[in-house]
């Protein structure tokens, strides 16, 4: 399978798909670990959502594909340079204030990606936005709440979250960078043009961050191709884990 | 003294009765204390449960796999909040509990102490070991603790679930390849034994158990709900087409039960003497998660009582301004 030459209405949905499966994984590596019990089930939440999110991108990607393509396929037997998510999102979990600073910059974004995939040409995928945007309003709310306790809880917790929000800032530069799929989708009338998107993250995130008496992060953009598919070294890791059974016994189903 | 015998006899009335018992009642100090170290185990064990199934979270095989087995093990963290809240209502508070968790003072089910090595294990685990929990959690529904009864009510609806879950699980691998079965067999060769013994000793060699009876905490004892277990699983195994580890196990046509071999119970009680194999790696990982979140909980605290502090401050304000 040749996976950077399928439709163009697949690859994007591939990437939309990749952000919700990997950010949802990290996610659930803090099952059983987490601060608070009620914080374990609220990580365990997002990464229910997300990874819900990533089935019905994968679905309808194969349900285009055709040939018996399936979501597990798509998940499981593709490579890290075939993966098509943002670098931020497989960036490791870190302490609890660097998985909220990524929660926190995600969610903001994946709020105002959703919020213009409702109006999508592309009918099913307006549909499967329309339902996410209802969960991702809770996840940055939840978020957002968690950057204020700890930028206006102790010193210690000030301390931690103004150094995580910095760690994960070079990050957020890519989601607003428009890869060739992204311009494709944009074109079509599928999705946003990501790069109109900055001015109101940047909103979103400054009267958070306020609110929480912190400044806004200032450090230099990286270089991030996630989207073409050249990654961090931590997403070969993440793969190899999860897709390590499948790929071991090839013949069997689950 | 006197009174304090008579209160001690009506308490037992009551319970005989099948009257709920509430946390506002009177209650004998030492039926608060049996519950609370019962209520508050099976709290940790909840808990410590959701260690060796999230073990294999990242590595579900499919993401039908991964969302059920993810739910599962939020599940466990839901019920450990409804029996620690539960507990509380005897005036022990959380904090205290955890603490007498991490210190090795209160326990867990010894089964947690074994490793999941495999897929199959989330299998063995959901059919075997919440099989096993069911058979005491049903009776425990009926239990004379008002509140600790309501929270199994709850708490047993969403176990069967995932008890079918663990079913469906290893029923898939049973008609797999050859691998996939032999991976089931394995996990039921290792699960079934330390399965038996969750019920815990010998009626004769349980110390609690009759007067946890005469209050109407326990309702039957650990060798009747152990033979209820084994009656139950028999035929689901042999439907999956699996062997029982057990040569002794035959149908007794007299007694109408399963007679099964005997129950290896130095192994069970070095572990629970803290020997097994994963005991010291159980413990450890809860008494890290809560260390490593000890500044995320104190600044939640530190921000609540600004919060209330400003509400107060602005309170009077508020209500000068209207008049």
């Amino acid at each position: 399978m040749k996976w950077d030459t399928c439709d163009a209405s697949v690859q994007y949905l591939l990437h939309l798909g990749d952000d919700a499966l990997i950010l949802g994984h990290r996610l659930s590596e803090w099952c059983g670990h987490g601060p608070i019990l009620e914080e374990d089930i609220a990580l365990s939440n997002l990464a229910l959502d997300l990874v819900g999110l990533a089935r019905q991108y994968y679905q309808l990607a194969a349900q285009r594909i055709g040939d018996g393509m399936t979501e597990d396929r798509i998940a499981y037997w593709r490579s890290d340079r075939e993966f098509r998510n943002h670098v931020l999102v497989e960036q490791p979990n870190g302490d609890f204030g660097d998985t909220m600073a990524r929660q926190f910059y995600f969610d903001a974004f994946h709020f105002l990606q959703l919020e213009a995939l409702q109006h999508s040409s592309d009918i099913e995928l307006a549909a499967i936005a329309r339902k996410a945007i209802k969960e991702t309003t809770y996840h940055a709310q939840h978020s957002s709440e968690w950057i204020v306790r700890l930028g206006d809880g102790t010193d210690e917790s000030r301390v931690r979250i103004t150094a995580s929000l910095l760690r994960l800032w070079p990050f957020t530069s890519e989601l607003f960078e428009p890869s060739s799929v992204d311009r494709a989708a944009h074109a079509a009338g599928w999705g946003p043009d990501v790069a109109s998107l900055r001015g109101p993250w940047l909103d979103l995130v400054q009267e958070v961050l306020e609110h929480a008496e912190l400044q806004l992060p200032e450090s230099p953009a990286k270089l991030l191709r996630g989207k073409t598919g050249i990654h961090s070294e931590s997403l070969g890791f993440l793969l190899a884990e999860m897709q390590s059974l499948p790929r071991a016994y090839p013949d069997a189903t689950w | 003294m006197a009174p304090k015998i008579d209160m001690e006899a009506r308490f037992l009335d009551y319970v005989s009765a099948e009257n709920k018992v509430e946390p506002k009642h009177w209650m004998p100090d030492a039926y608060r204390k049996t519950l609370v170290r019962q209520i508050s185990q099976h709290a940790h064990s909840e808990i410590v449960g959701m260690l060796p199934e999230a073990n294999w979270i990242t590595r579900a095989p499919s993401l039908r796999a991964k969302l059920i087995l993810l739910a599962k093990v939020q599940d466990e963290a839901g019920h450990g909040l409804y029996l620690y809240s539960s507990a509380e209502t005897l005036g022990t508070s959380r904090d205290q509990m955890i603490d007498d968790l991490h210190t090795g003072k209160a326990k867990y089910s010894s089964i947690f102490n074994y490793p999941t090595l495999t897929w199959a294990d989330m299998g063995a685990v959901g059919w075997l070991v919440d099989g096993a929990a069911i058979q005491n959690q049903v009776m425990l529904c009926r239990t004379s603790y008002g509140p600790y009864s309501r929270a199994m009510v709850r708490i047993c609806k969403e176990e069967s679930f995932h008890q079918r879950q663990g079913y469906e699980l290893m029923m898939h691998l049973a008609r797999g390849t050859k691998e996939q079965k032999a991976m089931a067999q394995d996990a039921l060769n290792r699960w079934w034994w330390p399965s038996l013994m969750m019920f815990g000793p010998s009626d004769d060699q349980s110390p609690n158990s009759a007067q946890s009876m005469a209050w109407r905490i326990k309702r039957k004892s650990n060798d009747e709900l152990r033979q209820e277990f084994v009656d139950k699983t028999v035929p689901q195994a042999e439907f999956l087409g699996l062997t029982l580890p057990d040569p002794d196990l035959k149908w007794n046509e007299e007694r109408g039960h399963y007679d099964f071999g005997p129950i290896d119970w130095a192994e069970f009680f070095a572990v629970v003497a803290g020997n097994g194999p994963c005991n010291t790696e159980r413990l450890e990982a809860r008494r890290s998660a809560h260390a490593e979140g000890a500044w995320v909980r104190e600044a939640a605290t530190a921000y609540a009582a600004k919060q209330a502090a400003r509400r107060a401050a602005a309170a009077p304000t508020a209500k000068a301004s209207a008049a």
